[in-house]
């Protein structure tokens, strides 16, 4: 049989494609001065592809291929285009820290638009085979770039802990997936769906040791708790553009991948998993903020809130598994789509802002931030914007993000009563949560500058660009959250 | 309805944000332009308001909303933008734009180090959206987003204008009432999945984040346990913001270490959010929870009243026993709320209204004293009326009214307040709450003796050695300004209380009929 080959719906992943190979060749070509174009091609790339998620969206059908292993819907529109933006704000972030910092620079660009293609195909994959093979495109470019910084032993621990792990983590879950394909005898996500429906209250034990096994695969890679402590030293080590890559881009591909299988395939029957889930979210939450209270270093905060806020984004998981009932599960599946809009927007902005100071003060300590306020007060501005809406204050995007969540386990509350618990735990982590972000604020606004240079930070056009796109995004979005709201909803229309 | 009446409220609360963001690309230098930017957004936002008074229709066949607005905002989760006022929420209304603009005049010549005007009145603008939006906002999540957006503006004002001590008492400002307002949240939330609206609605709507709607439905559907866990997260989240002993430790430090005009908000308005929750939310929606938490919450706020006076005995610092007055004063509010009776919530809105005025008085003067002598202690004060015989006169006046002297504002809050414990909603027990009257009645001398005390040392007695020399300014044009309009209110609702209890019964009687038939079914 030959499968016919709906190539609109291949367009968005056919020209990163493209540029990926325009990329390779044009460094070739390009005298060693004139690499820094390569960034100009990555990021015409990013938005051409752009254009036929939109013209996909406009046509609105659902296009399924490969005996249901790659589908185009609206959901997975949704998220290829977000990861399009985010991978169009890190080329911004990345232009003048890679130009500056005598790094190979074709390969950087090389290396970023191949996991971004990893990611689109993420989107899309509902196969177990397919989610691998995206899963492993996302991760190893990503285990070189986190080792960019050659001349760094910093960095190549961060490459070398990174990639150990990840491998380690896909063993484990292919593993898990390898069994419960033998139990189901599908890879097809539909299919374990439909056998775990009709199988579900007696299905062997193995079945649960199989979920546990590919949970505990996806844990390494969003750096749940317990499954976490390679993100720090990775995200210190590696070059900021993208450590903000990692803990925005990467960590969604993990969830995305988590969405489609545990939403497509296991949903059927949440008792097996929903308290592991649970578990982690609680575990991550808790830990990663208690973690991230103590450290002075900037980076390596936002690391230990980034496992936070991925114990946040678990609990609609866990909502999703302790609910039988439709609507929650809608609710739940919104709260994760629209939670990962949110945290890319808000960490992405973050970072921005990180960089532009970095590039000034050669350091990321905490205390390097005081007085910014005085010195440059719009940079304090954004940056205060951005650790706000990470705290989740309204009006600033973060709250809905945090809203959605409660939401979602609030309304699981009426199945269990572990669900008040864990949206008690969310609650009382999010004040918790308060606390060192306001560490930096507090330096900012409260302290007097240190230091004899007290000019203003100087931003370059690109950076300038991502911190304005993300700021705006952040205000609007929650100011009138409707503008994500509407697209999670469209994105969960055929979830019931 | 006419165009201004569907805009007047929404342009209220917006036009200070405006100003904020007009503020925010006026360069730093331009001071001038600056606050004249600022002083047009509080005026044009205080003109809208008294527009919105002048409209207002008065009458007892009037209890519901008026200006109301009912558009489409959050769609997916079935939030509304719902503003409007009725008898309860249009004083509230008319304090914060009034005490916003005496606040932006008061501050004029005022600014604190590290001086920066611009940042100073962005701050105080955005603040000022927040506290308006509270006051209108009808639909839960849009009162949370109004009742939180007041936080960093005030976070930021006590952390970068404040005293010494600024950032614990800033951290520890935004940490407690945030931790309120999360608990409060997730009590929103089981309100709008729990209450069945089914019969409020005709079936047009299940679950709802309307506050008429909910407060209609009378909690329908919820077991009695439930209402008792979801009013505790939302007691929790009120209480914090009033504050209630024992959830009272940040407010001393947070008005002893905030600015002056930080102060005055922080009194005048902030604190009222949480009294005004208890009275536009957890009564009306959770009745039957309201009436088993009555006792524990009239418990508390005489605890408040005998604790706040005490502490006041004990302080040395003029804003720091200006702040534990408050945790009195608003004790007495309390009071009045946990009877359940339309008397009682009467009184309570007044003690709001006239506790803003006095106590943000009291703030004014404290702060001028601080500006002129560079102290607050009191045993180092002394003689301020040989010195500035006019700010003396009018800390005794504020006093007095602060203590509750008849024909003075303060008078109308309070004593009414203990009354209305003689005699509770129907199944509330009247040995209790009478005790409790007894008791209230027992701190308003303690509150005359903290108050006189502090009016005689600082005011009474001959000029210190220390500040003999000092160059001291009397009240001078911008403080005029600024303060006559509060002390004519206050005196004026001391003559004629009846200027805002006719307008607050309109609302309060027919809530109160309600939640007695609901706690009597």
């Amino acid at each position: 049989m030959n499968p016919a080959i709906d190539w609109h719906a291949f367009a968005p992943d056919a020209i990163l494609v493209a540029t990926v190979v325009i990329i390779l060749v044009a460094d070739l070509l390009l005298p060693n001065r004139n690499a820094w174009q390569t960034s100009r091609i990555a990021a015409v790339g990013v938005l051409c592809a752009l254009i036929p998620v939109f013209t996909l969206a406009v046509d609105g059908h659902n296009r399924s291929m490969f005996g249901g292993a790659y589908v185009v819907d609206n959901y997975a529109l949704a998220l290829k285009g977000f990861f399009l933006v985010v991978a169009y704000i890190t080329i911004l972030l990345s232009v003048d820290y890679i130009s500056e910092g005598d790094y190979y620079q074709g390969e950087f660009y090389f290396l970023l638009v191949t996991s971004v293609l990893g990611m689109s195909i993420m989107a899309s994959a509902r196969d177990l085979v397919t989610l691998f093979v995206a899963l492993e495109t996302i991760s190893i470019p990503t285990y070189i770039l986190a080792g960019y910084r050659k001349h760094d032993r910093r960095s190549n621990e961060a490459g070398i802990k990174y990639y150990l792990i990840g491998v380690l983590s896909s063993a484990v879950m292919l593993y898990g997936m390898s069994l419960i394909f033998g139990l189901t005898g599908s890879t097809t996500l539909s299919g374990i769906s439909q056998w775990i429906g009709t199988h579900g209250s007696n299905a062997p034990a193995l079945l649960t040791v199989a979920i546990f096994l590919s949970l505990v695969g996806f844990a390494f890679k969003v750096s749940a708790v317990p499954f976490h402590f390679w993100a720090p030293d990775t995200y210190d080590g590696a070059p900021l553009p993208v450590t903000a890559f990692l803990s925005v881009a990467s960590k969604a591909g993990g969830f995305v991948a988590m969405l489609n299988i545990v939403f497509f395939g296991f949903g059927n029957d949440g008792k097996a998993w929903w308290w592991v889930v649970a578990l982690l979210a609680a575990f991550s939450m808790t830990l990663g903020n208690l973690a991230a209270l103590r450290q002075t270093n900037l980076v390596r905060m936002l690391a230990y809130s980034s496992i936070a806020q991925g114990g946040f984004l678990l609990v609609p998981f866990a909502a999703y598994g302790i609910a039988r009932d439709a609507s929650v599960r809608t609710s739940a599946f919104q709260a994760t789509i629209v939670y990962l809009l949110i945290y890319g927007a808000m960490n992405l902005g973050a970072f921005a802002v990180v960089i532009a100071v970095v590039r000034r003060t050669r350091t990321s300590d905490i205390e390097s931030y005081a007085g910014l306020f005085a010195t440059s007060p719009g940079l304090a501005l954004t940056m205060t914007i951005f650790l706000a809406s990470l705290a989740g204050i309204p009006p600033l995007a973060g709250w809905y993000a945090k809203f959605v969540m409660f939401r979602a386990i609030i309304e699981a509350g009426a199945h269990s009563n572990w669900a008040v618990g864990l949206a008690i735990v969310a609650a009382v982590n999010s004040v918790i949560a308060f606390f060192y972000y306001s560490g930096v604020i507090r330096q900012m606004w409260f302290r007097e500058p240190v230091g004899d240079d007290q000019r203003r930070v100087a931003v370059p056009p690109a950076l300038g660009a991502a911190i304005a796109l993300t700021t705006v995004t952040v205000v609007a979005v929650g100011v009138y959250p409707e503008l994500f709201a509407r697209v999670g909803d469209l994105a969960t229309r055929f979830v019931s | 309805m006419n165009w201004f009446d569907s805009w007047a409220l929404t342009l209220v609360v917006f036009v200070p944000v405006v100003g904020m963001g007009i503020v925010l690309l006026l360069p730093r230098e331009e001071e001038q332009a600056i606050k004249m930017t600022t002083l047009l957004a509080t005026l044009v936002t205080f003109g809208f308001t008294i527009a919105v008074l002048c409209r207002y229709h008065y009458g007892a066949n009037h209890p519901g909303l008026q200006f109301d607005v009912n558009k489409s905002w959050i769609d997916v989760i079935n939030s509304r933008y719902h503003i409007g006022v009725n008898g309860i929420s249009l004083p509230m209304l008319a304090l914060s734009p009034f005490i916003s603009l005496l606040c932006v005049v008061y501050s004029w010549n005022h600014f604190p180090d590290p001086h920066n005007p611009k940042a100073f009145l962005a701050l105080l603008l955005l603040l000022e959206t927040g506290m308006n939006g509270t006051f209108v906002a009808q639909d839960l999540i849009l009162f949370f987003i109004f009742f939180e957006l007041v936080l960093l503006p005030m976070f930021f004002m006590i952390g970068v204008w404040g005293g010494p001590n600024k950032e614990y008492a800033s951290i520890k400002f935004f940490l407690f009432t945030m931790f309120g307002s999360a608990l409060m949240l997730l009590s929103f939330l089981a309100l709008y999945f729990k209450v069945d609206v089914t019969a409020v609605t005709h079936g047009a709507m299940h679950h709802t984040f309307d506050i008429p709607t909910l407060a209609k439905a009378h909690g329908q559907g919820l077991v009695h346990g439930t209402q008792l866990l979801i009013f505790g997260g939302l007691f929790i989240g009120f209480a914090i913001k009033v504050p209630m002993f024992p959830f009272h430790t940040w407010l001393p430090d947070a008005h002893t270490e905030a600015p002056t005009v930080g102060s005055v908000l922080l009194a005048a308005i902030l604190l009222k959010l949480g009294t005004y929750g208890f009275i536009l939310i957890a009564l009306p929606i959770l009745p039957e929870a309201a009436r088993s938490w009555a006792p524990w919450i009239g418990l508390l706020a005489v605890i408040g009243i005998i604790y706040g006076a005490l502490n006041c005995l004990a302080q040395k610092d003029m804003k720091r026993l200006i702040a534990f007055s408050s945790i009195a004063h608003m004790g007495f509010v309390m009071l009045g709320i946990a009877t359940l009776t339309s008397f009682g919530i009467n009184a309570a809105v007044f003690g709001m209204v006239a506790h803003g005025l006095i106590t943000g008085m009291l703030f004014f003067v404290a702060g001028s004293v601080q500006h002129n002598f560079g102290t607050r202690e009191m045993s180092r004060l002394g003689g301020l009326l040989l010195q500035a015989p006019k700010m003396g006169w009018i800390l005794g006046f504020c006093v007095m009214a602060s203590l509750g002297l008849p024909g003075l504002a303060g008078f109308w809050g309070e004593f009414p307040a203990i009354l209305s414990a003689f005699q509770p909603a129907a199944p509330l027990s009247e040995a209790v709450f009478r005790t409790f009257m007894v008791v209230a009645a027992v701190g308003t001398v303690f509150a005359a003796g903290y108050l006189l005390y502090m009016l005689q040392r600082v005011a009474f007695g001959n000029v210190r050695d220390e500040f003999a020399d000092a160059h001291i300014h009397d009240v001078n044009l911008t403080e005029w300004i600024a303060w006559t309009p509060m002390l004519v209110m206050i005196l004026v609702l001391g003559i004629y209380p009846n200027l805002l209890f006719k307008v607050t019964d309109v609302a309060v009687h027919p809530m109160t009929v309600a939640i007695g038939h609901a706690i009597n079914r």
